[in-house]
């Protein structure tokens, strides 16, 4: 087990900067998820730490060592790819095996192994088959286990369940938790699976653009994104960023000349400044037309079964951009623009140029 | 067929039936004359029903060849034969599947311009190079030898390019799981790439034997002792030419000897063929 260090680390392919300086410390024993939208750049960087891409700039160092010129085979990690990449002409035993047979282990030391990791992911029946013969969710535990029978020091995982079907994924998730908690291997994963990355990260590294927008752990980046990005990025259905001016006293978001957002804190500071306004849709809830924010004049609306998404706008002219709450599904039917309240702690503001958060 | 339609039907058997006529009857002449005397064989019209002399005949191509012309027995050059068809194709493969490997994984200064001096040799037949190329072989000496006769045979451009297609239906994670796996690039190469591609190797022995048994022009070129004739060229010193009579029950013997391998090879390995042309599965 090792912890690894990633300092400043820069990326180009030709012109295109693909990793623009990313600093990340990351502990032994943690699983840090890499999220972002396709082509942020969180593959590539995974693919560095690998050492199947050469690092421009920057170094990465696990368990001390900086390994920029070390081959992948002697970095002591094990990668599982997302289109599996099991040798189909192997059979399960032989793809597990194949790494542990070019260390030249001896037959037994591989037969243990094997077996006893075969053992944990449920594939003993499986050990002869090839992999054509497997299901998607097997072959995805075949890799899986390809990986944790070398006992490297850290798990490079590549999107490992985008080719499954949701309920797969959810079990698939769920068992790779409990791996995790046992072997308790340093476990780098990418997706772009927000779900996946909420649920399975101790920590997490939110990318965008080659950049790192946030770091930290799942909840503390849903209760307090950095950005804008991250704000419209981790949640679902995204943060509401409503922009607007700051009233003076500070007390109320002006979306249009009469139409103003009651601030459940007041930001004296930031007052005649333009900024944006974030709230996430399940943070808004119905409230008496004399204790609410604001009236949202509904759009359209989503049934979910037991939510109820409401769209709308806080102004007649749609200013200030759409907005969206989710409610509970006895308010259908209810007609008319819907006064809606939310707590001072779920009021998140942001710099409309930087993106940056800004307040608290 | 969508509709069912009994003229038509007989049509199309008729057609077909048409076209095995034009191929097989050659063939079946062949058959028919290796099995008659030499004087049964110039009457006028000649039998078309198998004759008695069967075993004579060929026991005498085989062992004695044709008392006029080449002395060679047959059974040597069908040796000579089956050394050439069996020793190109394997050179063949060797060499594409390494130069196809090199292609395709490995990054060096000049690595497209390789590619295409290989793949612009495809475009050249064996003839028009066959003056230099007979040069450069007499000048080492190699006249009358195996080494002469299966080297210009043995580089590939069609087999190299073959190969470079296959490997690119390798998925990239296939290379980098072995290099995380700790596979260099040979053990890659032995424990991967070659395993993946033995159906199309199959396919194109299949091809390749055929190719190297039926060659003419170049076994024509470099072989003047008889004890290297390829049975292909046998064939042709066995029809004299002036005044001496062609022993032609025994040509005709010898000609049915000679479409015995490749029909065998193709036979045997036709599973294999098929697999190796459709498979793409990787």
């Amino acid at each position: 087990m090792a912890s690894v260090s990633i300092r400043d680390v820069h990326k180009s392919f030709g012109e295109v900067r693909v990793i623009r300086g990313i600093s990340m410390e990351i502990a032994d024993g943690e699983f840090v998820v890499m999220v972002g939208p396709s082509g942020c750049g969180k593959s590539t960087l995974l693919r560095m730490i690998a050492g199947l891409e050469t690092i421009d700039a920057g170094s990465i160092a696990v368990g001390g060592r900086v390994v920029n010129d070390v081959a992948p085979k002697d970095r002591d990690m094990a990668m599982v790819f997302q289109n599996y990449a099991l040798y189909p002409h192997m059979n399960v035993y032989q793809n597990m095996s194949y790494g542990l047979r070019i260390q030249r282990l001896s037959k037994e030391e591989i037969s243990r192994r094997v077996n006893r990791v075969a053992g944990i992911l449920e594939l003993q029946k499986l050990l002869e088959r090839k992999p054509r013969e497997l299901s998607g969710g097997q072959r995805q535990r075949v890799a899986i286990g390809r990986a944790i029978v070398r006992e490297p020091a850290v798990f490079l995982f590549d999107e490992p369940l985008s080719n499954l079907d949701a309920k797969l994924r959810v079990q698939m998730r769920a068992q790779l938790l409990t791996l995790h908690r046992g072997l308790r291997t340093t476990t780098l994963y990418v997706t772009h699976d927000q779900v996946e990355a909420m649920t399975l990260a101790d920590r997490m590294l939110v990318m965008s653009d080659g950049r790192a927008e946030q770091i930290g752990a799942p909840i503390d980046v849903y209760n307090r994104p950095a950005t804008t990005f991250v704000a419209g990025f981790i949640g679902s259905p995204p943060m509401n960023l409503i922009a607007g001016r700051i009233g003076a006293g500070g007390a109320a978001l002006e979306v249009a000349p009469g139409s103003a957002i009651r601030l459940p804190r007041p930001v004296p500071a930031h007052a005649g400044r333009d900024l944006l306004l974030g709230v996430r849709p399940e943070h808004l809830e119905p409230a008496e037309p004399a204790a609410a924010c604001f009236s949202l004049a509904t759009d359209f609306v989503e049934l979910l079964g037991s939510d109820l998404l409401v769209f709308g706008y806080a102004s007649p002219g749609k200013e200030g951009g759409q907005i969206a709450a989710r409610l509970h599904a006895s308010l259908r039917g209810r007609s008319g623009p819907v006064p809606l309240r939310f707590d001072a702690e779920n009021l998140h503001l942001f710099d409309p140029a930087s993106g940056r958060r800004i307040g608290d | 067929m969508v509709e069912r339609r009994p003229l038509f039907t007989a049509a199309a058997y008729a057609v077909l039936a048409l076209g095995v006529l034009v191929v097989a009857f050659p063939v079946y002449v062949t058959f028919v004359a290796s099995t008659q005397t030499f004087e049964e064989i110039v009457s006028v019209p000649m039998s078309l029903l198998p004759g008695t002399h069967l075993l004579e005949n060929y026991r005498g191509a085989l062992t004695a060849g044709s008392a006029q012309a080449a002395r060679a027995p047959v059974a040597h050059m069908m040796l000579v034969s089956l050394i050439v068809a069996l020793v190109v194709p394997a050179g063949k493969i060797v060499i594409s599947l390494l130069s196809a490997f090199a292609i395709v994984y490995f990054r060096f200064p000049g690595r497209m311009f390789f590619f295409w001096m290989i793949f612009v040799t495809l475009m050249l037949p064996v003839e028009v190079r066959i003056v230099p190329t007979y040069a450069v072989i007499a000048n080492l000496h190699l006249l009358n030898t195996y080494a002469g006769l299966i080297l210009p045979l043995v580089a590939s451009a069609t087999a190299t390019f073959l190969f470079r297609q296959v490997f690119m239906t390798i998925p990239d994670e296939l290379a980098e799981a072995a290099r995380m796996d700790g596979a260099g690039p040979m053990r890659f190469f032995w424990d991967v790439v070659v395993p993946l591609s033995r159906t199309n190797m199959a396919a194109l022995f299949v091809i390749l034997f055929i190719y190297g048994w039926n060659q003419y022009l170049w076994p024509l070129l470099v072989t003047t002792e008889e004890s290297m004739y390829t049975v292909v060229i046998g064939i042709r010193g066995m029809i004299a030419g002036g005044d001496a009579a062609t022993q032609w029950n025994l040509v005709m013997a010898t000609a049915m000897l000679a479409m015995l391998p490749p029909a065998l090879v193709v036979l045997l390995m036709q599973r294999w063929f098929v697999k190796g042309l459709i498979e793409t599965e990787k």
